[in-house]
């Protein structure tokens, strides 16, 4: 009897309706963001580019209803970016209009003055504030926290594990209700142990065959389900091969409407090959894909190199 | 009772998990210290607070969904994705026994009906002329390879762990209290199944059932539609051997024989394929890791001498005081590196591994030359430069590279005169020198003259030895001579130890 206090009622219920938001969820990103919602942490998201893990935050903010706020992290990022800023500007603004109406009064002090700039009239809020400030609920997304330097990682620090924000003027302000947060992350560096502890961890890799399949299907309107299996086997296979980058499932999509568009539906090696380059992005990837599924022979990857029987009688 | 955490308010509404798990409380929590202990052993850093989360979200958790548990601790307790292996085989080995169906020891006849089940069932299927009295224990082998055939083309999960199971059971010999870990078994079982005829057997169905003579690329789908399935038999087989030594040795000494060390602890030398690839993987963050720790010492470096021209120039604007002193701050100099590799026979995994962090290193740093010797010097920096690929890259150089003077055995003597004749003038005050090798030298002469000069002339000279530090200076290992001319000599046999060394460079 889960109280009306939680968003969802069990792993299943998660993983539904995300799949109305046409989010094909597997049972551990489902978990997971169960979790987060019952224990109150945020999750930390962490796979290869284009595996939908910002996608993954709005179609959950998208399902409860929530109102995405977004942060997204680059290098030289700073306090005043991310959690608040004084209006300095209006700050002065004020002080000069106490001075020409005031004409005179010095009864008002310095210190009443100070307080009165440094309220939160004063107060510019950035997305980790408004987060917490927020009345409704909130869901808030941290994107490529990697991209900022250890140094500022230690800025969110206060808001994930105790969802609250201290000013030093003002205090402490802490959060009305409690947001869900998503971190994404593609590994370029370490994340700090401080940081990862605060969170859950989820781990999105590239989909198995079965749920591309479903992904292709849900995404690319019009698309035939012998196509979308085939597609979603030759990305499997091309996964195999050892590329620079495999392709993603943002560019698996890609692929699938190509093909919707140019009115193929069987796709061959000829085909393949032409429109390799929206599936890859290098240009050595894609000569090794043209070699590799023109002939048969050369399993993928250099991990089995040796021949084997059946590939001789063919 | 249990000593669970005290929940907080919040998750006492959800209790209705807890109240089912009453009973199962304290086992659960002994089962889960236990656990998390291992994890500890195995290398995984679990805290106290990572520890505490585990066991509130299993309280969230159905206990009987295993997966959903399985999750619920993999988010909570591993924090890292290249950790999930070691965290996977701890939990099969913890848990393996839990959950309906995995059951095992309790009631082993309970599974044979389950298989004859499906059996049948598929038997009817294809309107086989199988009697139906004939359980899954009468099977001749022709049938079980039979089944296992169809049930590979039709991809039938549930058909493929049965047919795993009984594989184990027939062909596995397993022998309760032997202290094993369980490949042996798997070989056995593997063997005896032949899976490659299968696949061969399947790929040939395919081709006969087509209309038309199938592309390459159809066959291979086709193909690598088949091996995934043979590798899903594979890991169930895997499950069931390991399944079956938890029931026989009990979970601890399963967990001890089984325990894999992480992947920043796996050593070079030893390496397996698999073991390779994820270090490959590991390798990019550290080298950015590294350009990022060489690039911050160039930026915050101290405060240099006063620049009196300068300092005079912004006078002008106080009416001549100077009252804006001007620093020269340090010209921010590129770091040129050079690498010098051993490659010969006795450091090869190691090499291989150092050369993919040569290429590595080459894609973030402007000025990187590599070498490679055995008891001759050559320089590989354009075999690295000209490619995108690394497996081809690291294929060239260990064919093109002209790295064989006499006889192709070591000589650290040779090969350093060498290099300092050729390239001895472009070590310059900017240059950090890398070597790395095992220091054997098969007696010849050391030369560490050589080092000597170039430690004089390069701004470092670090060496990293893949060996371990007990092996230093045994037998023909000279690394201790030629150490007194380096800034570093580091142990570096596992990627923890890279780490360690890329940390020191601060």
């Amino acid at each position: 009897m889960a109280s009306s206090a939680f968003r969802f009622e069990s792993v299943p219920a998660v993983r539904e309706s995300l799949r109305k938001v046409d989010y094909l969820a597997d049972e551990g990103i489902a978990g997971v963001v169960y979790l987060a919602e019952r224990l109150g942490k945020p999750v930390l998201i962490e796979g290869p580019a284009g595996t939908g893990k910002t996608q993954l935050a709005k179609s959950v903010a998208d399902i409860t209803g929530a109102r995405l706020i977004r942060l997204q992290c680059y290098e030289g990022l700073d306090e005043s970016k991310a959690l608040y800023e004084w209006n300095y500007k209006k700050q002065l603004l004020r002080i000069q209009a106490e001075r020409n109406d005031g004409s005179g009064d010095a009864s008002r002090s310095w210190a009443e003055i100070e307080d009165d700039i440094f309220s939160e009239e004063f107060l510019l809020t950035r997305p980790l504030l408004e987060a917490i400030r927020a009345d409704e609920p909130v869901v808030l997304l941290i994107d490529e926290v990697d991209r900022v330097e250890v140094e500022t990682e230690a800025l969110l620090l206060e808001i994930l594990s105790d969802y609250q924000v201290s000013i030093p003027e003002l205090g402490t302000v802490t959060a009305n209700q409690i947001p869900l947060v998503f971190l994404t992350s593609n590994n370029t560096r370490e994340l700090s142990e401080a940081l990862k502890r605060r969170c859950l961890f989820l781990h999105v890799d590239y989909p198995d065959l079965e749920r591309e399949r479903e992904i292709v299907l849900a995404k690319v309107p019009g698309i035939t389900d012998n196509l979308a299996e085939q597609v979603a086997r030759i990305v499997r296979s091309l996964r195999q091969l050892e590329l620079k980058k495999p392709p993603s499932v943002s560019e698996t999509l890609d692929w699938a409407r190509t093909l919707l568009l140019l009115g193929i539906e069987r796709v061959d090696a000829a085909t393949a090959t032409s429109t390799a380059n929206i599936l890859l992005k290098y240009q050595s990837d894609i000569a090794k894909a043209a070699k590799e599924l023109e002939q048969s022979d050369a399993v993928g990857g250099e991990a089995a190199t040796a021949a084997k029987p059946w590939q001789r009688n063919g | 009772m249990a000593e669970l955490p005290e929940p907080n308010g919040a998750d006492r509404t959800a209790g209705a998990v807890a109240v089912a798990g009453v009973g199962a409380g304290v086992a659960l929590t002994e089962l889960l210290s236990g656990f998390i202990a291992e994890l500890r052993n195995a290398g995984l850093p679990v805290s106290l607070t990572e520890n505490l989360d585990a066991m509130q979200a299993v309280q969230h958790i159905p206990l009987d969904d295993r997966e959903a548990f399985k999750y619920a601790l993999g988010a909570t307790l591993v924090k890292n994705a290249a950790h999930w292996r070691v965290f996977e085989t701890v939990f099969e080995v913890y848990f393996s026994l839990r959950g309906h169906e995995y059951a095992l020891t309790d009631d082993q006849a309970d599974l044979l009906p389950d298989l004859d089940e499906l059996l049948g069932e598929l038997a009817e299927q294809q309107g086989d002329q199988r009697g139906a009295g004939g359980g899954a224990e009468m099977m001749t082998p022709e049938e079980l390879a039979e089944q296992l055939y169809k049930a590979l083309l039709q991809g039938n999960e549930a058909m493929i762990k049965a047919l795993a199971r009984q594989a184990v059971r027939r062909y596995a010999g397993m022998e309760p209290g032997r202290p094993v870990g369980g490949t042996y078994y798997l070989y056995r079982t593997l063997r005896n199944l032949d899976l490659d005829g299968i696949l061969d057997r399947l790929m040939q169905q395919v081709r006969d059932g087509a209309l038309e003579p199938l592309s390459p690329l159809e066959e291979r789908l086709e193909r690598d539609e088949f091996e995934m399935r043979a590798e899903r038999l594979r890991q169930e087989i895997e499950a069931e051997i390991r399944r079956r030594l938890v029931a026989d040795r009990g979970v601890d000494a399963m967990a001890r024989t089984l325990r894999k060390p992480l992947p920043e602890d796996v050593d070079f030398m030893h390496a397996s394929r698999e073991e390779m690839a994820a270090l490959r993987k590991a390798i990019y963050p550290l080298t950015r890791k590294l350009a990022v720790r060489l690039a911050r010492k160039r930026r915050h470096g101290r405060k240099g001498p006063l620049d009196f021209r300068n300092t005079m120039r912004h006078s002008l604007s106080y009416g001549g005081v100077p009252a804006d002193p001007k620093f020269r701050y340090p010209r921010p100099s590129k770091p040129e590196i050079v690498v010098v590799a051993d490659i010969s026979g006795s450091v090869a995994a190691f090499a291989r591994f150092t050369l993919h962090l040569v290429y590595a290193i080459n894609n973030q740093f402007s000025k990187v030359r590599a070498f490679v010797f055995i008891d001759g010097i050559d320089e590989v920096t354009r075999l690295f430069e000209g490619t995108e690929d690394i497996a081809e890259a690291v294929h060239r150089v260990n064919t093109e590279a002209d790295v064989i003077w006499v006889d192709g055995h070591s000589d650290y003597g040779h090969a350093f005169e060498v290099f300092w004749q050729r390239w001895g003038k472009e070590v310059g005050p900017k240059t950090t020198v890398m070597l790395l090798g095992d220091a054997r030298n098969n007696y010849h002469a050391s030369q560490s003259w050589v080092l000597k000069e170039m430690q004089h002339r390069a701004r470092h000279v670090y060496w990293l030895n893949p060996e371990p530090r007990s092996y230093w200076n045994t037998g023909d290992s000279i690394i201790g001579e030629y150490s007194t001319f380096c800034d570093g000599v580091f142990e570096c046999r596992n990627l923890r130890q890279l780490e360690r060394f890329v940390d020191h460079l601060v």
